[in-house]
């Protein structure tokens, strides 16, 4: 029994590693180094460190510490977020321009308003939050302070954009009605438009918040505070066992607000 | 469903004052006019970007380090996550399912950088370790996502060359596997859009690519390579996610 399909899969399985191959030069990919006896033993005596993981009282109590650190990094980084975001959401939100209900002045001072406060936005959120947060720390300095300002500017520019949409794929009727028949911006937003978008608002909020909470461990590796700052400690001093306690408060606390945001859109939804 | 909504409001408010209380963040202080002066000054210094051919050059290195990186990982992953999708869809029985299961989960769920910061120790600084990060990492997610595509199949094709005769091995290579190619592919090209962004940020730790010039660069306050740097990674993702839409709208309707 023969493949009648090997020629062309052989050619096109060549064909592709071929185009890998100057990839696998430039990852400097080589399996090889991995079993160097050398690199095998340091691995080895690293690894054989992780049991049983670190549980005396004064690390968990610093482990707790940094734990909370973590989330309050998070929590006060997407309330700055939302500080941010709203406001600008608002401005780009185009069913809630004036100018474009009818002819008259504005329409094209009010476009080109828009459309800085987009490319902001866009600035915001296209740099990952771990560049920021390595740029913050550089300039604020080392500690929570990075890591929320970082966690705030990044999540602005994606929950300004999120927020947007939302009040643009709701029901804009409402909110255009109450503008035509003279109300002001503000007014038609709270009264035509947040009713409808709210519940979408909060579930996605408490879902960058996870998010957050993930991003805020990573940043702490680029010296913004909290339990990656820990785990980065630990790594640097080879000490598995505190590198392996880390690791399992840190499943813990994915999971715990994996579970918190479920609760959390349950309840508003 | 009124006073629950009152009741969560309260809460988050609660929360994020606690946090920021917690934190004990001066904001009077970061938001003082020196603070300010010293930020502007810290971002004015990042202009102009340099771009002399030397380090357009080396940043175009490291651009292709970076893509390199991402696709031989993710690649890698592929390979493996498909090894143990196998037993991961019961078909093994119950024993390997359950143990590939707990790899995948495992592999998964530790974050890519950490996986870089460990792979630092056993393959050396450099793009190796943040193309087994990555590939550890990806194993976990693609892993899992193609168990659950094989569980999906149709049995029938593989059933019908098993009774006229086909060995085991040969039934699921002819018969399943042509259905699920496409969904794997997929699956992987998908976690390749994601692992080239991510591939640029792993040098943080050491591990190659773009993230790791920018740690450098930044580390010797340059900050104009720094810039240079920034904008070469703005543009990698900006061109992967132009091309992901521009395959997506072609190939896959």
């Amino acid at each position: 029994m023969r493949d009648p399909a090997v020629l062309p899969r052989l050619a096109l399985t060549a064909v592709l590693l071929l185009l890998l191959w100057p990839g696998f030069r430039l990852a400097e990919f080589d399996l090889v180094l991995l079993f160097d006896p050398r690199n095998l033993e340091i691995m080895g005596k690293f690894l054989g460190t992780f049991f049983p993981p670190a549980h005396s009282g004064d690390f968990l109590r610093l482990i707790l510490k940094s734990t909370l650190e973590t989330l309050a990094i998070a929590t006060a980084g997407v309330t700055i977020a939302m500080a941010i975001a709203l406001p600008l959401s608002l401005m780009v939100t185009r069913s809630l321009s004036i100018s474009r209900i009818g002819p008259g002045p504005g329409r094209w001072s009010g476009r080109a308003a828009r459309v800085p406060v987009r490319f902001t936005l866009m600035f915001f959120r296209s740099i990952p939050e771990i560049v920021w947060a390595l740029l913050f720390v550089r300039a604020v300095g080392l500690g929570p302070a990075a890591g929320v300002l970082a966690i705030g500017i990044t999540y602005g520019g994606m929950l300004g954009k999120v927020y947007s949409e939302i009040f643009e794929s709701g029901d804009t009727r409402p909110a255009v009605t109450l503008l035509e028949s003279g109300s002001g911006r503000l007014a038609a937003f709270a009264y035509g438009m947040m009713p409808v978008a709210l519940p979408e608002l909060v579930s996605y909020t408490v879902y960058r918040w996870e998010c957050a909470v993930r991003a805020s461990v990573i940043m702490g590796f680029v010296g913004a505070g909290g339990l990656g700052l820990q785990m980065e400690l630990s790594m640097r001093m080879l000490r598995g066992g505190e590198v392996s306690t880390i690791l399992l408060v840190f499943l813990l606390l994915v999971v715990l607000a994996d579970t918190v945001s479920v609760l959390l859109r349950k309840v508003t939804a | 469903m009124r006073r629950a909504h009152a009741l969560v409001v309260i809460l988050l408010l609660a929360a994020a004052w606690a946090s920021f209380a917690y934190l004990a963040l001066d904001f009077g202080q970061l938001l003082s006019v020196e603070a300010g002066s010293q930020m502007l000054k810290y971002a004015v210094s990042f202009f102009p970007p340099d771009i002399s051919p030397d380090y357009l050059a080396q940043t175009w290195r490291g651009t292709l380090e970076t893509i390199a990186i991402s696709a031989i990982g993710t690649l890698f992953a592929a390979v493996l996550g498909l090894v143990l999708a196998l037993p991961a869809s019961g078909r093994f029985g119950i024993v390997p399912r359950v143990i590939a299961r707990l790899t995948l989960n495992f592999l998964r769920s530790i974050p890519e950088l950490v996986w870089a910061a460990l792979m630092v120790f056993a393959a050396g600084l450099g793009p190796f370790a943040g193309t087994l990060a990555l590939a550890w990492h990806t194993t976990g997610v693609i892993g899992r996502l193609f168990a659950e595509t094989l569980e999906n199949a149709p049995p029938e094709p593989a059933q019908a060359l098993r009774s006229s005769g086909s060995r085991p091995a040969l039934a699921f290579l002819y018969g399943t596997m042509p259905g699920v190619v496409p969904q794997l592919v997929a699956y992987s090209l998908y976690r390749w859009e994601i692992n080239i962004r991510m591939a640029a940020i792993l040098g943080f730790v050491g591990a190659g690519g773009l993230g790791q010039m920018l740690y450098v660069s930044l580390s010797l306050f340059q900050q104009p390579q720094a810039m240079t740097i920034i904008l070469a990674m703005l543009a990698l993702v900006a061109l992967v996610d132009a091309a992901s839409a521009w395959l997506r709208q072609h190939l896959v309707d």
